[in-house]
C-alpha cells in the first residue's frame, strides 16, 4: 500500500470521528498526536495493538467527559484508546 | 541419573489466558515472589511431563513484544533472552494465544522466534473458538510458523495433553544447540512487516466466522454506554462494598472471638507474669488484630479476580479514566483506590495493573488517604462520645454527617494530593497514554479463581506472621518495660518506656492539643489504626477496653475538650498511622526512599490539620 497523498481529502484522523465511524486505517503518523509518547513509540504501541496500514476500524463507544476515551474495534479485537493518541490514526 | 530440571518460560500478550494455562498445568505447586530488585511478580510452578521429566514453569508478565517498555516487560525480555543471572535460560518458550484472537499473538511468536530458543506456540481456549465458527488448521500454521503448534483448553481436565506431549518431544531434542539470536529491538517499520506477515500467515490458515462474537458486543452496548455504565458500575461498586463491610462481619467477629478466647486460656493456664502477658497481649492480640482483616481482604480479592476474569477490568477502566484524569490519575488507578476503603493494603497490591510506574506510585501515594475500615473504630468512638445525636433539617443525623464527612475530606484530599504530585513532580510530562484491549467477556473458572485468592490470602497471612509480629513485640516490649515498681499505685504503662516516650513527644503533639495519654495511644496504633481504641482504654484504666466503647466515650467526654476530640479525628485521616501499610508501601515500590515519603507527606498533613482544626474550634470556644 502507498501512502499516497492524493486520497488525502477523503482521510480523517482516527480522534476526530464519532461513535459509529467504520473504516480502514490508511497511515500511521505519530506526529499528529501532542502525546507524551515519542512518534515512534506510539506508532509502535498502535501496531502493536493491531493498528496496521488496511486493518479495518470502526469506533464502538465513547466515554462520558469530552466523549472520550474512545472504544475501537480493529478487525477483530476491541481496544480502548484516548482520543489524543487515536489522533496518530490516519483513517479513510 | 535423574533428568535435569526442564525450564520453560511461559510468553503471550494480556488476555491471553496465560494465568489461567498456568494454573492448569501447575496446580496449587506455585511460588509468588519478586524477581530481585524489582516490584515485579515472579510466579513459578512445577508439573511432570507424561514420560516423567521434571518441568519448572516460569509465568512471564504479558507483553505485545520483546521491547520492554516496561519493568514486566524487561523482565519478560530478559528472562527470554537468558540475560537474567537469576534465571536459568529457558529451554523451551511456551508462547500462549487466545484461540479467538491470534493477530497480536502471531506477531508476538514472529518476533520471539529471532531470539532463537527452543518454543512451541499454544492455541488456548481452543474450545471457545470452535463454538464461535473459529477453525485454524494447525498442522500448516505449525508449517508457516516453523514452530510446533498445540491446542489446549485450560479450564477442562485433560485439555493440556497434547501439549504435555509436545513438551517431552521437544525436551528430548533440546540436546541439539538452541539457534542464534538475531532479536533486536524493532523498528517501526519492522513492527509493520511482522504484522503484515502476521496478517497473511492468519489469512492462509484461519478462517474466521462472519459474524464475530455478538454476546460481548450486547453486553458492552450496555455495559460501556456512557451513563447506564457508570450507573452499572456504582451498582457493582455497592455491592462490592457491602460485601466487605457486612458479609465480612460475621466472620471477621468469629476470628476476634477465636483470639479472645484464646487470649482468655493463655490468661487462665499460664501464671501470671511476663510469659503470659507476652503472648496474651503482644502476640494474640497483636496479630489477631491484623489477621482479623483476613475474611476483608478475601472478599476483596475474590470480587478483583472475579471482575478481571470476566473481562470488566478493563471497561471500569475505560468509564472511570477521564473522570480520574482530572486529578492526575490513570483509569486504571480506580480499583485499587476502591479496595483501599476496606484497607489500604490490598489496595497497594492491587496497584500492579497499572503498567506505567509514575501513575503506580501517585495511587501508591494516596491510596493510604482513602478511610480504611480500621478508621471505623476511632471514629466511631470520638463521633459518639463528642458529636450529639441530634437531627439537623429534621432528617439528617449529624454523627451520620460527621463520619460522611471524614470520608469524603479524605477523599478530596487524596485527589488533592494526586493532582499535586503531578503539578511538581512530573508537570514536563504529557498524561501517560492509556491505550489498552478490552477483551471479550468470558466466564470465570472456579478452580483459577480460588488458586488466585489461596495465593494472596497466603501472602497476606505470611506477612502477619512475619512483620507485623515483630512490630507487635516491639511494642508490647515498650509498653511492658521498665515494670511498675512494687507498691506502685499508678498503672503500669506509666512507668513504661511508652509512657517516657508519651512524655517525651507530648510538647511536640501540645499544638494539637493532644496530652501525652494520647501520645502514648498512637504508638500502639502504628501497628493498627483501632489498636489506639484499645490502647487509650487501657492509657485511662479503663476495665473493658474495646467492648466497653460507650464507657471508654464517657470518660473521654470528661476528660478531653472538643477541640481536643476534633483535632484527633482531624490527625486520623490523614496519620500515617498503620506499620503494615508501610511495610507493604516498602515491599511494592521496591525500597525504602517511597515508603518515608508516605510517612513524612502524611505525618506533615496530619500535623497541619489538626494544628488548624484545633485552633478554629478553640477560638470558636470549644477549647
Amino acid at each position: 500500500m502507498t501512502l499516497d497523498t492524493s486520497h488525502a481529502a477523503a482521510t480523517v484522523l482516527l480522534g476526530n470521528t464519532k461513535r459509529g465511524f467504520a473504516g480502514t486505517v490508511h497511515a500511521l503518523v505519530g506526529a499528529n498526536a501532542a502525546s507524551s509518547l515519542p512518534a515512534a513509540e506510539l506508532e509502535s504501541r498502535l501496531l502493536e495493538l493491531g493498528f496496521v496500514e488496511g486493518a479495518r476500524v470502526e469506533v464502538l463507544h465513547e466515554g462520558l467527559i469530552g466523549r472520550d476515551p474512545i472504544a475501537v474495534r480493529v478487525e477483530n479485537i476491541t481496544v480502548a484508546v484516548r482520543r489524543r493518541e487515536a489522533m496518530a490514526v490516519v483513517v479513510v | 541419573m535423574e533428568a535435569p530440571l526442564f525450564n520453560v518460560v511461559l510468553v503471550g500478550t494480556p488476555n491471553s489466558g496465560k494465568t489461567s494455562l498456568f494454573n492448569a498445568l501447575t496446580g496449587s505447586r506455585q511460588k509468588v515472589a519478586n524477581y530481585p530488585g524489582v516490584t515485579v511478580e515472579r510466579k513459578q510452578g512445577f508439573f511432570v511431563t507424561p514420560l516423567g521429566r521434571q518441568v519448572s514453569l516460569v509465568d512471564l508478565p504479558g507483553t505485545y513484544s520483546l521491547r520492554g517498555r516496561s519493568p514486566d516487560e524487561e523482565i519478560t525480555r530478559d528472562v527470554v533472552l537468558g540475560r537474567t543471572e537469576s534465571e536459568a535460560t529457558p529451554d523451551l518458550v511456551l508462547c500462549v494465544a487466545d484461540a479467538t484472537n491470534l493477530r497480536l499473538t502471531i506477531r508476538l511468536v514472529l518476533e520471539l522466534k529471532r531470539t532463537g530458543r527452543p518454543m512451541m506456540l499454544a492455541l488456548n481456549m481452543f474450545d471457545i473458538a470452535t463454538r464461535r465458527g473459529v477453525t485454524v488448521d494447525v498442522p500448516r500454521l505449525a508449517e508457516a510458523l516453523g514452530v510446533p503448534v498445540v491446542t489446549s483448553i485450560a479450564v477442562r481436565k485433560g485439555g493440556t495433553a497434547d501439549l504435555l506431549r509436545q513438551a517431552d518431544v521437544i525436551a528430548a531434542q533440546v540436546a541439539s544447540p538452541p539457534g542464534e539470536n538475531l532479536w533486536h529491538p524493532h523498528s517501526v517499520g519492522e513492527l509493520r512487516t511482522l504484522q503484515r506477515e502476521a496478517d497473511r500467515i492468519i489469512a492462509a490458515t484461519v478462517s474466521l466466522p462472519a459474524r464475530p462474537d455478538t454476546w460481548t458486543a450486547r453486553v458492552d452496548a450496555v455495559v460501556l454506554h456512557p451513563v447506564a455504565g457508570l450507573v452499572i458500575l456504582a451498582l457493582i461498586l455497592f455491592v462490592m462494598f457491602q460485601a466487605v463491610f457486612a458479609w465480612a462481619q460475621p466472620v471477621m467477629e468469629l476470628i476476634s472471638g477465636g483470639f479472645e478466647i484464646l487470649g482468655q486460656w493463655i490468661q487462665a493456664t499460664l501464671p501470671a507474669g511476663l510469659l503470659q502477658s507476652f503472648l496474651q497481649n503482644g502476640v494474640i492480640s497483636g496479630v489477631g488484630s491484623v489477621i482479623v482483616f483476613l475474611p476483608q481482604i478475601i472478599i476483596i480479592f475474590l470480587f478483583i479476580l472475579l471482575l478481571e476474569d470476566f473481562g470488566y477490568m478493563a471497561r471500569a477502566a475505560f468509564l472511570m479514566d477521564r473522570i480520574m484524569g482530572g486529578a492526575g490519575l490513570h483509569g486504571r488507578a480506580f480499583i485499587p483506590l476502591l479496595s483501599s476503603f476496606a484497607c489500604a493494603i490490598p489496595g497497594i497490591m492491587a496497584t500492579r495493573v497499572i503498567d506505567n510506574r509514575r501513575d503506580r506510585l501517585t495511587t501508591i501515594l494516596i491510596a493510604p488517604l482513602m478511610t480504611c475500615s480500621a478508621r471505623i473504630p476511632v471514629y466511631t468512638l470520638i463521633i459518639s462520645a463528642f458529636i450529639p445525636a441530634k437531627q439537623i433539617w429534621g432528617w439528617i443525623n449529624l454523627q451520620g454527617l460527621v463520619m460522611f464527612g471524614l470520608y469524603v475530606v479524605g477523599i478530596t484530599s487524596a485527589m488533592g494530593v494526586s493532582f499535586l504530585i503531578k503539578f511538581f513532580m512530573w508537570r514536563d510530562n504529557a498524561p501517560p497514554p492509556f491505550m489498552l484491549e478490552l477483551p471479550d467477556y468470558k466466564l470465570p473458572r472456579v478452580r483459577s479463581i480460588a488458586i488466585g485468592v489461596y495465593t494472596r490470602a497466603m501472602m497476606f497471612l505470611q506477612r502477619a506472621g512475619t512483620t507485623i509480629f515483630a512490630m507487635m513485640v516491639l511494642i508490647w516490649f515498650l509498653a511492658s518495660f521498665p515494670q511498675a515498681p512494687a507498691g506502685a499505685t499508678d498503672p503500669g504503662i506509666d512507668y513504661s518506656l511508652a509512657a517516657m516516650i508519651g512524655r517525651f513527644i507530648e510538647p511536640v503533639l501540645a499544638p494539637l492539643g493532644f496530652n501525652w495519654q494520647i501520645a502514648v495511644a498512637l504508638i500502639p496504633g502504628m501497628a493498627a489504626r483501632e489498636v489506639a481504641v484499645a490502647a487509650l482504654g487501657t492509657v485511662y484504666s479503663i476495665e473493658g477496653g474495646k467492648e466497653a466503647a460507650e464507657q471508654i466515650g464517657q470518660i473521654l467526654a470528661t476528660k478531653w475538650s472538643l477541640a481536643t476530640a476534633l483535632s484527633l479525628l482531624a490527625w486520623y485521616i490523614f496519620a500515617p498511622q498503620c506499620a503494615s501499610t508501610l511495610a507493604v508501601i516498602k515491599r511494592e515500590t521496591g525500597g525504602w526512599r517511597w515508603m518515608w515519603i508516605t510517612f513524612f507527606y502524611m505525618l506533615v498533613l496530619a500535623y497541619a490539620a489538626s494544628l488548624i482544626t484545633y485552633n478554629i474550634a478553640r477560638s470558636l470556644g470549644a477549647g
